[in-house]
């Protein structure tokens, strides 16, 4: 075990910069983000697609692309800098201290190896479990995540159960060696609407069971707010808001934020009221981008959004924003 | 013509499809039936938006496919504006005069547009194959639809990947009113889209069925959109229609279980109690292969099942004005609380729900 109190944070971005080098030029994809999650807590992290959440989440885990290079900052999950930790010790806690679900269960799942190994596979890697105690265990696992008869579902192969069931084996994939931080990248994206409450539920009470820290990873505003505390919103590769979750919605302080909860048709009466954010994501290949990368949506930018440093600072309780003007 | 006749009159549609053993020169057991779409009618008035709402696997996609007439029904009637059209063999029916009249939107832009061909191809096909047209008057109206559906001229000599999501969205549109058709089928068409396009899209949409005179058929599984955009809505559960009505009656008080589990799932931003309210479903739905014909769909999900529910399948009968429910004990109705039965543990019916939807469960 590392670190034990739920004050210190487990896991701490602090100025992250990722880069990625095409051909078409090197994108900026993320740009001096920071944010921290505590023991037991949940965070989401929200924003439009191209907005840097998943390079974020990768960053994290470790398992960036070949082209992506690291140009700032550093991340310390639990007391170590993984940034600078060797891949002998991140590949350590990775999969027993930190652990993923992806977006498509599907892709993720190995499509020739029965479910249940997979499991095992991760105990075998991590769980301190003998190779004869590794099957009984991952049909415990399958239990856990209430796939009913996990004695035969163990033997099925991904193809041979549905989407929600997939999900549910990534799940237990993922909590098999009781992890201190889940990220769930878009975990329920292309399961019904039935299935997903049902998805989340299980993780948000498996991850109050073992006071294990919960960062998601989603574009559905609707979603985050049922399950985080904190909010954080992410547009271009920065971090424009954070924010406890009721306060966000009650009164959003960056216009982006603003924007992006009137365009969003859950709580919206009528058609009317929703209101488009204009404009585009900015492309990040651009050598000129200004401080402020929402400055060219905004209608509220002034000249000093297009020169002036942009610092995020702290405005309230628990509450951060990026912005020379916030509302 | 009379003009309080509905456009669109789908009336006890089936659609079966074999499953398992094949049968060599008759002999062996008859194959089993995957009942798709099990005897559903319903009707979509001139310039109403009507939502189809449901689980992947509930025959939404099938439904869709039989209208469009891509895919032989296997029962069933579809009458378009007066004419029958559910007789007229799909393979034929790219040739017949309806085709131009009933036009599709897909669902993602970007798999349902052909790479190699540029925007303006791509909206010209349609064109070129039901309209005949070609030389300048071609190149008129696909300016002209372009224009319609907010997509700048000098895009239009574009391919798919050189698009952004919202384009492609409106090639796509753009594609489907070109040869001026009366009921547009749209396919969860702003589902992969982000919010802020989103919005966009969807007023688009309001925009051109007011000015060019359009009947929707709004498939989707984003409940909140669906409230927004539709007029009426049906809500189907493993092939039959549970619950009709108007939009807003049906998201305010829904009558079966189903649409109220459903409902009940959204999440609504800013809002952290919903997990408090939530309405279940345990178990996975029944099989739809062979169902058995007296049981209700939903029996074994559902917390108000009594035994009436096995025996005596549920007809689509009226709660209120416009609001029709497939149950026996429909939520607003207090006098008939039944007493409930203990739910069903899951059984091995569910198996065979993995094994099809192992195969058909990529829809999300």
């Amino acid at each position: 075990m590392i670190g034990n109190s739920n004050t210190v944070p487990l896991l701490a971005v602090e100025d992250l910069g990722i880069e990625f080098r095409t051909r078409s030029g090197t994108v900026r994809a993320v740009d001096g983000i920071g944010f921290e999650l505590c023991r037991g807590k949940t965070m989401a992290l929200v924003g439009e697609s191209g907005s840097g959440k998943s390079v974020t989440a990768y960053a994290i885990m470790g398992i960036l692309d070949a082209a992506a290079r690291i140009t700032s900052g550093q991340i310390v999950f639990g007391g170590l800098a993984l940034l600078q930790a060797g891949e002998k010790a991140i590949a350590e806690i990775r999969g027993r201290e930190l652990a993923i679900i992806f977006q498509n269960p599907r892709t993720a799942l190995n499509p020739i190896r029965p479910v249940g190994k997979q499991i095992a596979d991760v105990l075998l890697r991590h769980g301190n479990v003998t190779a004869a105690q590794a099957p009984g265990r991952a049909i415990e696992m399958l239990a856990k995540v209430r796939i009913p008869d996990p004695e035969r579902r163990a033997r099925s192969y991904p193809f041979e159960l549905s989407g929600g069931m997939c999900q549910r084996v990534m799940i237990a994939m993922a909590l098999a060696c009781a992890p201190q931080l889940l990220i769930a990248d878009e975990p329920t994206t292309g399961l019904d609407i039935t299935t997903q409450a049902v998805i989340m539920d299980l993780i948000a009470e498996l991850a109050a069971s073992q006071n294990m820290a919960t960062l998601l990873i989603t574009h559905d505003l609707g979603l985050a707010s049922e399950y985080c505390d904190h909010i954080a919103v992410m547009h271009a590769g920065h971090i424009v808001e954070t924010a406890p979750m009721e306060a966000l919605f009650a009164a959003p302080h960056h216009p982006y934020t603003a924007k992006l909860i009137a365009a969003t048709p859950g709580g919206a009466p009528s058609l009317d009221a929703l209101v488009a954010i204009p404009g585009a994501l900015p492309d990040l290949r651009r050598a000129d981008l200004p401080p402020c990368r929402y400055s060219e949506r905004c209608e509220r930018a002034a000249p000093d959004c297009f020169d002036r440093p942009l610092r995020r600072r702290s405005v309230g309780d628990d509450r951060r924003v990026a912005c020379h003007f916030p509302l | 013509m009379t003009s309080d006749r509905p456009l669109l009159a789908v009336d006890g549609l089936r659609k079966l499809y074999p499953v398992g053993k094949h049968r060599i020169w008759g002999r062996g057991a008859a194959p089993s039936l995957l009942h798709a779409v099990d005897g559903v009618s319903f009707t979509i008035g001139r310039g109403e938006t009507v939502g189809l709402v449901g689980e992947s696997g509930c025959g939404k996609t099938t439904i869709v496919r039989l209208i469009a007439r891509l895919l032989d029904a296997s029962h069933g009637s579809i009458c378009f504006d007066g004419l029958e059209i559910g007789k007229i063999p799909a393979r034929h029916f790219g040739l017949a005069p309806p085709r131009a009249q009933i036009q599709m939107v897909f669902q993602d832009a970007t798999d349902s547009l052909n790479p190699r061909f540029t925007a303006f191809r791509a909206i010209a096909d349609p064109l070129l194959r039901l309209r005949r047209l070609s030389g300048t008057a071609l190149r008129a109206r696909v300016e002209e639809v372009a224009r319609l559906t907010g997509l700048p001229p000098e895009l239009l000599s574009r391919f798919p990947h050189q698009l952004s999501g919202g384009q492609k969205a409106r090639v796509g549109i753009a594609r489907a009113i070109a040869v001026e058709p009366r009921l547009l089928i749209l396919d969860e068409p702003t589902s992969a889209l982000d919010v802020s396009v989103q919005v966009v899209i969807l007023r688009l949409l309001q925009d051109l069925k007011r000015q060019l005179d359009l009947s929707y058929l709004f498939v989707s599984h984003d409940l909140n959109v669906v409230r927004l955009l539709c007029n009426r809505i049906l809500v189907m559960y493993l092939g039959h229609i549970v619950e009709s009505g108007p939009a807003d009656r049906v998201f305010a008080a829904p009558a079966h279980p189903y649409t109220q589990a459903l409902l009940s799932a959204v999440p609504k931003p800013g809002f952290a109690g919903g997990r408090s309210t939530r309405i279940g479903l345990p178990g996975e739905p029944r099989s739809p292969i062979d169902p058995a014909p007296h049981i209700c769909p939903l029996y074994g999900r559902c917390g108000r099942a009594t035994e009436k529910c096995m025996v005596d399948m549920p007809a689509l009968r009226a709660i209120a004005a416009g609001q029709f429910a497939a149950c026996h004990y429909p939520i607003t109705d207090p006098a008939a609380e039944p007493q409930p039965l203990a739910v069903n543990e899951p059984s091995a019916e569910d198996d065979y729900r993995d094994l099809a939807l192992g195969q058909r469960g990529q829809n999300p």
